[in-house]
């Protein structure tokens, strides 16, 4: 005999039919709610900036929380604390904005800010983020391959290396003259570096435009080095024959070498670099070679001695 | 002056005062605001605690002349004890949070890193110092002897803003800071003892 039971189910467990119709947006929503980047609820205080996200993009990390990432800041124009760009760079202006590319190229060029954000599609890019120091993070980035605005500009044959400057204010950067570094920073990239797909100039992290702690309006990020060469706030990009200065190599050479690359195998002369500590975790992990993006970059340096070029 | 400074209770409010960056950072770290990476912020403060209980111990001496308050003396030790005390934090911190208690690897770092190494000795001449600051080391050792011995804190201290100096990237601000300090607390008594030998 057949019994009919009654459905455990409560007809308030059913989803709604709208809720169902529309549930591939909902999840999208909520998804992106996860990252900080839903409609209309700044996370940073910054623009909402639209975004692909780039299969370049480093997957199985677990991002490093917004607040970390905007607190715990280098950038030494404004103070040698962690927390002071933060604290110093709220008055920071970033609009209006140039960046002058130049030097050995064909067609030498001022972009203001908004010519160069349209040159090319804004991409997310989730990059593992290493410090000289022996930290690291995994920061969603948004901005743009580098190669888009070099080959806007032609380089010439002559065009060996790529050499970039920040913007330096002092008065608007006041703590500049105690960091004990040379400013305006310089940083610079062999031009084959320098063109590779995995290096970006970055607008934006977590679906915003970047605060000004974080290197506003525009800045250099290349994953496989450490840190120090993501030069921040940048206003002048030069094509150029020699390999040009970089400030943390004049400051200290032989602490700071010209390429940097993440190398677990070359330590810095007052520590290991052999393991880092992940902000947000307690044990240390091991330092991952190119920090783990050989298998993309590690071509670049083939027959080169990367002891000797640190 | 003098009767606060020999009462009990001037010494208890110094002791539980010198607790206090402690019991701060303690409820700082319960309430997650050590910042983004709190074993560094840990590692700093210990540290920075370790050489200001220091230079604070070595200004007691010339305090005591200068102000002529000699019953100074009276909080020496527990400064000195503090500065001890803030230098075992930092090392724990650094051999526990830093190297997960790989003591070879510790002991490379000692060896092979010259700012790990003056802070082992910085760490290390403050040891007899503390086993020996109580009143019955004294006696046993004797006025002369025991005070020979504690000038190894002229060279903890030095030891301890040579450590910073080095630890620190391009921002010298404070380790020269600390060696200015150290400096002004020796040389008075580089000068007593001149004038004294004149």
């Amino acid at each position: 005999m057949l019994i009919r039971k009654r459905s455990p189910l409560p007809y308030s467990a059913v989803t709604p039919k709208d809720q169902y119709v529309n549930r591939r947006q909902l999840l999208q929503t909520a998804g992106l709610a996860g990252l900080g980047l839903a409609a209309g609820v700044p996370l940073i205080g910054g623009t909402k900036l639209n975004a692909v996200k780039s299969p370049l993009s480093t997957t199985g990390e677990k991002l490093t929380p917004v607040e970390a990432v905007t607190t715990y800041n280098n950038f030494y124009e404004f103070g040698t604390g962690k927390d002071e760009p933060e604290r110093n760079a709220t008055k920071f202006v970033t609009r209006p904005w140039t960046v002058s590319v130049e030097g050995e190229c064909g067609k030498p060029r001022t972009f203001d800010l908004d010519a160069i954000m349209k040159l090319a599609p804004l991409e997310e890019r989730v990059y593992r983020m290493r410090c000289v120091e022996a930290w690291s993070m995994v920061i969603p980035w948004i901005g743009f391959p580098l190669s888009e605005v070099l080959k806007q500009v032609q380089p010439t044959s002559k065009a060996k290396y790529v050499a970039f400057q920040s913007f330096y204010d002092p008065k608007q950067m006041p703590m500049g003259k105690f960091g004990g570094l040379p400013f305006p920073y310089v940083e610079g990239l062999r031009l084959d570096e320098a063109m590779h797909p995995l290096v970006i100039l970055a607008s934006g992290l977590y679906g915003e435009t970047l605060p000004n702690q974080n290197g506003a309006p525009l800045r250099l990020v290349i994953p496989w080095k450490y840190g120090f060469k993501g030069i921040k706030s940048i206003a002048k990009i030069r094509l150029v024959e020699k390999q040009p200065p970089t400030t943390w190599a004049l400051s200290n050479g032989s602490e700071y070498g010209f390429y940097s690359n993440v190398n677990p195998k070359v330590d810095h002369p007052r520590w290991t670099q052999s393991k880092e500590r992940r902000i947000g975790e307690f044990q240390k992990r091991d330092t991952l070679m190119f920090n783990g993006y050989g298998d993309r970059v590690a071509s670049l340096y083939n027959g080169m001695d990367l002891k000797k070029n640190y | 002056m003098a009767s606060i400074l020999s009462s009990r209770v001037t010494k208890a409010a110094v002791f539980l005062l010198c607790l206090v960056p402690l019991a701060s950072m303690a409820w700082r770290g319960m309430h997650d605001q050590l910042g983004a990476n709190p074993i560094e912020y840990i590692t700093r403060a210990t540290g920075t605690w370790t050489l200001r209980f220091l230079v604070i111990g070595l200004a007691i001496t010339p305090a005591r002349k200068l102000l002529k308050q000699p019953l100074l003396i009276r909080y020496r030790r527990m400064i000195g004890l503090y500065a001890f005390f803030c230098g075992c934090l930092h090392l724990t911190t650094y051999i526990w949070l830093d190297k997960f208690f790989d003591w070879g690897d510790a002991w490379k770092d000692v060896l092979k890193r010259p700012f790990i190494t003056v802070g082992f000795l910085a760490f290390v001449a403050m040891v007899p110092l503390a086993i020996t600051s109580t009143a019955g080391w004294i006696r046993r050792l004797g006025g002369k002897r025991w005070q020979l011995l504690h000038r190894l804190v002229y060279l903890s201290a030095i030891a301890g803003v040579i450590h910073y100096y080095w630890l620190v990237k391009s921002d010298v601000r404070l380790p020269v800071f600390y060696g200015v300090l150290t400096a002004i607390l020796l040389s008075c008594r580089a000068l007593v003892a001149f004038r004294k030998a004149a």
